[in-house]
């Protein structure tokens, strides 16, 4: 097993504690930043080191930074996406639980590079430990000097503030996210303008994922070219892979990109529980293409997976397993669009809502053949035709559920009834 | 009851944030920590000490679903029923729940110790099925453990 980045600490106990983690070499990547780089030459190292975005979309880290305006009138800010939301991901998580200092580290040095004095971690509501966890480290990062005025002696000054969102997968969406600091009712928002010009309050601002911030500190430790010598040469460094469903060892497992899904499902993972047979695999969060177990050979990095037909995402690897009724579990998840969706653009709010009562349909044994035509064609009236990705990631396991296992719908309409036993 | 010492904490985020309706969450959450749900003298309490419109301020709140709307019991069970905690036996988690208290879901049982709701995903896929009991997580559920929670809960 290749080396971990972000985990490298993570089983430590106390790795939550300032003391600990300075043990463990912290907070020397934010003086080296502060003594040697100037803010430009931080964006051109995490640039070169090819670092993505870990929340979904795979943006590169230092081209985001590269675009917040350096000569700006307004103040500028960064904002660390904590809103964790997207099912079937459980990494960020963590790594606010365990290693917290490793992410306010990854935010200092990120704030540094876009001139940012004010940051604010976004974090779920539901997360309420991992908030005390933020807060209590936050206040030991002021006592001991690495955040507040004149950081280390270097004359720059950065204030953190740790922001608890209210129960809503749409803040995840960045724009959405930033209406919610505002503290206006948080609907997305058209691009351009982007963030980087016109984000919270108007001003330039960065948007960056806490796996994605909390390898920042290690890239500039140990360089640009160590971080890419890992992963494959597109998706560079390793990624968090949250294994979850009918697995036998689910779990947070850090490999390098590109690692094969078998590998996560068979060596790490433990197989599929039961001794069960492997049926469908969703690959980044649900809001990514259902595949089939033929794809399980698939390589785990942002090209591989979306040359299968997916997404990598954000790492979120649901299992299911040869009992799972493919119509249910599609159901489950439109419904979740259905309920979440902000009701600001009409292809989502009412094809969410079309989606779910005809998948539900079906499910009840009172669907007809001419739904799955329907279906696809609601999913296409969707797709592409809204601000925000929500309403897309509504369609993409209906459109590839029918894709890759059209004969269970069928069966269901034929048969007018679930021909599986057990229920998801 | 707005104490004094509530109105104190919520006053105090006036200058804590780059701009005033930025403090409407955080306030929020003094609310809910403080009353156990944000009863409407609250809101009005918060408006006043922000100079934010009741009306922004309900806009704002109807959005979001982690503040209770209503009272609920002294204990709100909320168990995740998305795909992966489904395929860990959600379903059977809630059913048995439900036959526990006597209550369905949406519902508070007649002592108002317990009130029981479904949950979208909640970040604890690995260790499913799993629900949020006031904020806290219990994970990895069984029957056994379930038993075990709510006596504990009962008898406090």
């Amino acid at each position: 097993m290749t080396e971990k980045i972000v985990f490298k600490h993570i089983d430590q106990p106390d790795q939550h504690r300032i003391d600990i983690y300075l043990k463990n070499g912290g907070y020397q990547a934010l003086a080296k930043t502060l003594k040697e780089l100037s803010p430009a030459q931080v964006i051109e190292i995490v640039k070169r080191s090819g670092l993505r975005g870990r929340g979904g979309a795979g943006f590169s880290t230092g081209a985001k930074w590269g675009f917040v305006p350096v000569d700006s009138s307004k103040p500028k800010f960064l904002i660390c996406n904590a809103d964790e939301s997207e099912p079937g991901t459980f990494k960020d998580r963590e790594l606010i639980e365990k290693d917290p200092h490793q992410l306010i580290e990854g935010i200092s040095i990120g704030s540094y590079a876009i001139g940012a004095h004010i940051s604010f971690i976004y974090i779920r509501a539901e997360f309420g430990f991992g908030a005390k966890r933020l807060e209590q480290a936050i206040k030991e990062a002021y006592d001991k000097g690495y955040l507040g005025k004149n950081i280390l002696g270097s004359g720059y000054d950065l204030d953190l503030i740790l922001y608890r969102g209210a129960g809503a997968y749409i803040c995840g969406e960045e724009t959405s996210l930033l209406s919610s600091i505002e503290g206006i009712r948080p609907l997305v928002r058209l691009r351009p303008p982007y963030p980087a010009v016109a984000g919270c309050y108007n001003c330039p601002t960065a948007v960056n994922n806490v796996e994605t911030l909390s390898n920042v500190p290690h890239i500039i430790l140990n360089g640009a070219e160590w971080f890419a010598r890992t992963g494959t040469p597109k998706s560079t460094g390793t990624k968090i892979f949250c294994l979850s469903g009918q697995v036998n060892k689910p779990g947070n497992y850090e490999l390098p990109m590109g690692t094969s899904l078998r590998e996560l499902i068979y060596d790490y993972g433990g197989g599929i529980k039961n001794g069960k047979k492997l049926k469908a695999i969703i690959p980044g969060g649900v809001s990514s293409w259902v595949l089939p177990a033929s794809k399980v050979d698939v390589k785990l990095d942002f090209e591989s997976v979306a040359e299968a037909g997916s997404a990598l995402g954000s790492g979120g690897v649901i299992i299911m397993d040869e009992d799972t009724c493919m119509v249910k579990a599609t159901l489950r998840l439109v419904k979740f669009y259905e309920w979440e969706s902000c009701g600001e653009c009409t292809p989502c709010r009412e094809g969410t809502y079309w989606l779910s009562k005809i998948m539900q349909r079906i499910e009840d044994g009172q669907g007809r053949m001419e739904d799955l035509d329907l279906l696809l064609d609601l999913s296409d009236n969707i797709y592409g035709k809204t601000i925000c990705p929500l309403g897309e990631s509504a369609t993409m396991p209906v459109t590839s559920t029918i894709e890759h296992f059209r004969q269970e719908y069928e069966d269901h309409i034929k048969n007018k009834r679930c021909p599986f036993e057990k229920k998801v | 009851m707005i104490t004094k010492e509530i109105e104190e904490r919520i006053r105090s985020l006036r200058n804590k944030y780059p701009k005033m309706k930025t403090a409407i969450l955080p306030a929020f959450h003094i609310l809910y920590q403080e009353e156990g749900y944000l009863s409407q003298e609250g809101m009005q309490k918060v408006s006043e000490l922000l100079g934010i419109p009741l009306l922004e301020l309900n806009e704002v709140l109807s959005f979001y679903v982690f503040f209770p709307a209503g009272k609920v019991g002294k204990y709100w069970i909320r168990v995740c029923d998305n795909l992966s905690c489904s395929l860990m036996g959600a379903e059977s988690i809630i059913k048995y729940l439900e036959e526990k208290l006597k209550i369905k879901v949406g519902q508070t049982t007649p002592d108002e110790l317990f009130t029981l709701s479904t949950e979208e995903c909640l970040g604890s896929c690995g260790t499913a099925p799993m629900m949020m009991v006031n904020g806290e997580f219990h994970e990895n559920l069984t029957k056994e453990k379930i038993d075990k929670l709510i006596e504990e809960l009962s008898r406090k």
